[in-house]
């Protein structure tokens, strides 16, 4: 099983750059990102016996399998925008474009499946290489160089990783242990680890999976990537692979929860959370590009994931559900933006207003994606955010929940002014205008983003409220 | 070991210096190729059974290294025409400095570190430290885009140094890692720096900012 869920998406990658015709192509995605997410639903609630292979190598557990089920389902999303987004885009081959949203999908069900510390960062390293090719689809200067940033921090923040996890092995060694990077054995092992090696460890490895993930201060390839990608890709990054490297750090916290350095860790992630979201507040002001502002916005939302992982128990609950909910309100924010910026050409506020009335249901999904993005009822991020205060103050963690409520004011009217000044007014005569309208195959994955991340506010299906519940478990108790 | 192992070490910490000193991109690029080797050829010292699997890392290593990564570069300078000028943010002489502080402070911290018996009284702790703190000062105070390619490798031979005491315990890992780092570096940046070239005529990262934040225009 383990197998065909690598395999699928790679056979499929190796089809999408086989088939010739561009016109073709892109209806591959849709149908390829359909059979993954059967393969994982599959996987994730029929398979009679655990998903495993490679001798252990591969290996499905609770906390996986939130991660994985997300990916899927955002990627079959992101693939069936795309199969409608491609054919506008015929002047350009889609045919690396394709087939890099198949690599992608591999490495990051790679990240989830893989139960070795040392493959894990086989599959994130291979998920900057594979998704690098889309940031430069557009082919000129900008996306150039975002794509050039994106590459060199993500690969310093990889190699910083990497040699975090050389810490971390180094650390049995000096312990007369056998040296081992299976999760597992490394949960049972840490307690007898030698403590300056794991405290080293935890921060190298928090910073180079941190700066995959976008946290402040290492975000700054963000606003780039996510400003000229087109806005599949902006979905993609922002949904699915920072999921991966969440889920990366999940699992080195979970490894060094078991230490002495477990407090040191806490603290440690609750400030780098509510510095990502006020670095992300700050920027967010007077933000002219509405593309550069969802970069903020996802700066943020790490922060907040981070911070619920920081203070612990149904905050790890809430941050493990935020996840899904974030994931899904970024895909309606990213696309409907792009689609906004499809129809004028630009995505700067000084020549784009009255979408409302262009782009009728591209420009109201952008507003309903904002509104609940930031905690809007009756909204999934709102349950999830509520969740993580309600935890933060009962925790006692006063000062944290107090800068987590001003935080989100602040974002709110930050990200409110730029949203406002996009959908309201009319366009004047001098605002450049293209062929583009809203038509079905560009707005209908938009609309079910929305409604499933509507769905999440009033009404959490019980297979995902049990597999949530298992994952926050696991994830505070993982023997 | 520490015999041969020791003076191979100071040799590539004397690189570290001399690529944060000298002036002539040329000259950084044959001094990281030059460490590149000397690490690589580190585990046959370090490792006296050298399996196979562990003489192939060696050979694949060095010649990545110290022969196809050097040349790529060199030839994307000549097809791009850069000048052979570092042009650093920080001078040369302030570089030095910070990497006389970053390499004190690496020896410093890693007296803190316990290491195991087997490794005792070795540099390769404070050496490896010292390196990836010389990569960073490449890759954050030089402009043009080839020298933070050499930042980056310089990053990398740092890593790999630390890699030497785990190559018996978890070689998957340290072969993997090293090679997958490899990978990115040449492929990708070559690739890139080929892009760059082309859309700029120029590798300087210095045209590499038209995407920052702008600043809220002054009311008219």
């Amino acid at each position: 099983m383990a197998y065909l869920l690598l395999l699928f998406p790679l056979t499929m990658a190796a089809a999408a750059f086989a088939v010739p015709s561009d016109r073709w192509r892109p209806r591959l995605l849709p149908l390829g990102a359909a059979g993954h997410l059967c393969l994982v639903l599959y996987a994730l609630f029929a398979s009679p016996q655990p998903v495993t292979g490679l001798w252990g190598w591969l290996y499905l557990d609770a906390l996986d399998k939130v991660v994985l089920g997300f990916q899927s389902l955002l990627f079959l999303l992101c693939a069936w925008y795309a199969a409608g987004y491609l054919p506008l885009r015929s002047n350009r081959t889609n045919r690396v474009f394709c087939a890099c949203l198949f690599a992608v999908s591999t490495t990051m069900t790679l990240v989830c499946l893989s139960h070795h510390l040392g493959l894990m960062w086989v599959g994130m390293e291979a998920t900057t290489l594979a998704s690098a090719p889309m940031l430069y689809f557009n082919h000129n200067s900008r996306s150039l160089e975002a794509t050039w940033k994106y590459l060199l921090i993500g690969s310093v923040g990889i190699a910083l990783a990497l040699l975090g996890s050389f810490f971390l092995a180094y650390s049995a060694l000096q312990s007369g242990l056998q040296s081992t990077l299976f999760f597992d054995e490394l949960v049972r092992e840490v307690p007898q680890l030698s403590a300056p090696w794991l405290h080293a460890a935890f921060v190298l490895l928090f910073v180079g999976y941190g700066t995959k993930m976008g946290l402040a201060p290492m975000h700054t390839w963000k606003p780039d990537a996510y400003g000229e990608a087109p806005g599949v890709v902006g979905t993609l990054l922002a949904g699915g692979v920072t999921s991966c490297a969440f889920l990366a750090i999940l699992r080195v916290y979970q490894i060094i929860r078991a230490s002495s350095e477990a407090a040191f860790a806490r603290e440690l992630m609750i400030f780098m959370g509510l510095l990502s979201m006020a670095c992300a507040a700050v920027f967010m002001v007077r933000q002219r590009d509405f593309k550069r502002m969802l970069a903020y916005s996802s700066v943020e939302h790490m922060g907040i994931l981070v911070l619920g992982i920081g203070i612990g128990g149904l905050a790890a609950y809430g941050a493990l559900l935020h996840l899904i909910n974030n994931g899904l309100t970024k895909a309606v924010l990213f696309l409907s933006a792009g689609n906004i910026h499809r129809a004028y050409g630009s995505k700067l506020t000084d020549q784009v207003c009255g979408a409302m009335g262009r782009v009728p249901i591209s420009g109201a999904l952008f507003l309903a994606g904002f509104l609940a993005i930031t905690g809007a009822p009756p909204f999934g991020p709102f349950v999830s955010e509520f969740t993580i205060i309600s935890a933060t103050f009962a925790g006692g963690h006063y000062v944290a929940g107090a800068l987590f409520l001003v935080l989100l004011a602040a974002v709110f009217i930050g990200m409110g002014a730029t949203v406002l000044a996009v959908v309201q007014g009319t366009p004047s005569e001098s605002t450049a205008s293209t062929s583009y309208r809203d038509r079905f195959a560009t707005v209908a994955p938009i609309l079910a983003a929305l409604l499933l991340a509507l769905l999440l506010g009033l009404w959490i299906p019980a297979p995902l409220e049990n597999l949530l519940r298992e994952a926050a478990r696991f994830l505070e108790n993982p023997r | 070991m520490a015999q041969i192992l020791d003076p191979l070490l100071i040799l590539a910490l004397a690189l570290n210096f001399y690529a944060l000193g000298v002036s002539r991109i040329r000259a950084v690029i044959d001094a990281v190729a030059l460490q590149g080797m000397l690490l690589g050829l580190a585990p046959l010292v370090c490792h006296t059974g050298t399996g196979v699997r562990g003489l192939l890392l060696v050979v694949v290593t060095v010649v990545l290294k110290g022969v196809v990564i050097p040349r790529l570069l060199v030839r994307a300078m000549r097809e791009a025409n850069i000048q052979h000028e570092v042009s650093p943010y920080v001078g040369h002489m302030a570089s030095l400095f910070l990497g006389a502080i970053g390499t004190g402070l690496a020896l410093a911290f890693s007296f803190a570190l316990p290491v195991a018996d087997a490794h005792a009284g070795l540099l390769i702790v404070p050496a490896s430290l010292a390196t990836v703190w010389t990569g960073f000062l490449l890759l954050t105070t030089r402009r043009k885009a080839i020298t933070q390619v050499l930042g980056y490798l310089v990053l990398e031979n740092g890593i790999f140094l630390f890699g030497l005491l785990l190559l018996e315990a978890v070689p998957f890992l340290v072969e993997i890692g090293v090679l997958l780092d490899l990978f990115t570096g040449v492929f990708v940046m070559g690739i890139i720096i080929h892009q760059i070239s082309r859309s700029f005529a120029s590798i300087s990262t210095e045209h590499l900012t038209e995407l920052r934040e702008q600043l809220p225009e002054m009311q008219e």
